[in-house]
């Protein structure tokens, strides 16, 4: 029942403790008044205009998506450094065949310009 | 040992790493504000106590007493939520970190490390990615253009270098051999500190780092020109205080995470004291250590202007995720003709 992972739990309980009770407590000392005006979203002192909930570049969810798929190549990428001196060589041969699938994945993002944020006012 | 005596002794850990995590978080802010006097040529903030050394006690105690703002137009639930992640996550990621040795009380060796993973270094990654979504959630929820702009550019910064953060890292569990951080302080101890074995990995460490806690030069996220006040714009009262809290904890955990992986931790270099005074000759060495790159932390702040955002995404992308699998294939090549 209790293992590594126990500790974890508890340091847990303990920030949840701590962030409720000074919400709560903030909550509870500080002043409360509003108006319609008051209570909208603010834009540098100009009238708020529509919602936020706005359409953005699609770079940022193409970034996103890339993330994704990075992070679990990156991931992959532990056990065999975990077990590199056991495997040697061979090992690193081997990883260098999964190594130029990420590169290859590299370059042809760049060829499409994904990473250059300045391209995007060219395409306008 | 009885389940319940270590339960009481993990819960004792867990609180006084806490409260040292959160005084040290808030009289950061003090340092910061006098190094940036400091380096402004100003004398800082000096009114609260003996050279403004209550002025954290002061700042804390006004977050309470100000008015909570929740913007009428905002979803309420993830409002809350968004501070509350920030702050839980950075709170746990210090979990992992061996703080010094085992101390001996009583005849009953007490380890001044919260838990020992085997899978340390990964459960830091699953903590720090956990924080994006603080930011996230709490700029969507404030339904303000400025805060969602800040927030997108805040999470595709963060994810982005998160990547070449794990790949810096790869080269440095190839050459220890295991995730434990525990493990690899005891790898260093015995031979040479990492940072002489992975000189380039730990740069561009370091450089994650600065991007992943959003302190310049990486501060784009809360850009005060471009931005009004980035992420936390709508936030007042206590949730506005978890923001800041929370970067300013992240920093703290960060400075040990890299004195722990590079820097040899609670390792005392060409000194060997035995028994407890050793272990807390130890702490306090991991302590001067981690204060040197808070201090590293503020200096850049104060010398660096912020970079341009496709700057930022092409050194992320095109610059560090190269040079860490370059750093990788030679650290690789090495061992093996070795």
């Amino acid at each position: 029942m209790v293992n590594s992972f126990t500790p974890v739990l508890i340091v847990f309980l303990i920030s949840v403790g701590f962030v409720t009770t000074s919400m709560v407590a903030s909550h509870l000392l500080g002043p409360k008044r509003h108006s319609k005006t008051k209570d909208s979203a603010f834009e540098c002192g100009i009238e708020s205009k529509s919602n936020a909930r706005v359409k953005f570049s699609v770079r940022y969810f193409l970034i996103a998506i890339l993330f994704v798929l990075f992070d679990v190549e990156v991931i992959l990428f532990y056990p065999w450094a975990v077990t590199f001196k056991e495997l040697g060589q061979q090992g690193l041969i081997e990883i260098c065949g999964f190594i130029g699938v990420v590169l290859i994945a590299l370059l042809y993002l760049n060829q499409n310009n994904i990473f250059n944020f300045e391209a995007e006012r060219g395409n306008q | 040992m009885s389940i319940y005596l270590f339960l009481i002794e993990k819960t004792i850990l867990s609180l006084v790493i806490f409260a040292i995590t959160l005084s040290i978080a808030m009289y950061s802010t003090l340092a910061e504000r006098k190094f940036a006097a400091f380096f402004q040529d100003r004398i800082g903030p000096n009114r609260a106590g003996p050279f403004g050394l209550l002025q954290p006690l002061a700042d804390g105690l006004k977050f309470f007493f100000k008015e909570e703002f929740i913007p009428a137009s905002s979803d309420k639930i993830l409002f809350v939520l968004g501070p509350a992640i920030a702050m839980i996550m950075s709170c746990m990621s210090g979990a992992v970190i061996p703080w010094g040795k085992s101390l001996i009380i009583g005849g009953h060796p007490v380890s001044l490390q919260i838990t020992d993973l085997n899978i340390g270094i990964l459960y830091i990654f699953a903590v720090v990615s956990f924080g994006v979504y603080g930011v996230i959630l709490g700029a969507w929820a404030s339904n303000n253009k400025y805060a969602l702009l800040s927030a997108i550019r805040a999470s595709s910064q963060m994810i982005s270098y998160e990547i070449a953060m794990g790949l810096a890292l790869i080269a440095l569990v190839m050459t220890t051999g295991t995730l434990s951080l525990s493990k690899i302080v005891e790898s260093q101890a015995a031979s040479h500190w990492n940072i002489l074995l992975q000189p380039l990995g730990f740069l561009i460490f370091l450089i994650c780092v600065f991007a992943e806690t959003n302190r310049t030069p990486f501060d784009l996220p809360e850009c005060e020109a471009e931005l009004i006040g980035g992420y936390h714009t709508e936030y007042s009262s206590m949730k506005l205080g978890f923001y800041l809290f929370a970067e300013y904890i992240n920093m703290f955990v960060a400075s040990a995470v890299i004195s722990t992986l590079y820097f040899g931790g609670y390792d005392v270099p060409f000194l060997n004291v035995s028994g407890n005074i050793g272990v807390l000759l130890g702490t306090a060495c991991l302590f001067a250590k981690i204060f040197g790159f808070i201090f590293l932390f503020m200096w850049v702040r104060w010398t660096v202007p912020r970079f341009r955002y496709d700057q930022l995404m092409r050194l992320g992308w095109n610059g560090l995720i190269p040079l860490a699998i370059l750093n990788l294939l030679v650290t690789g090549i090495v061992l093996v003709l070795n």
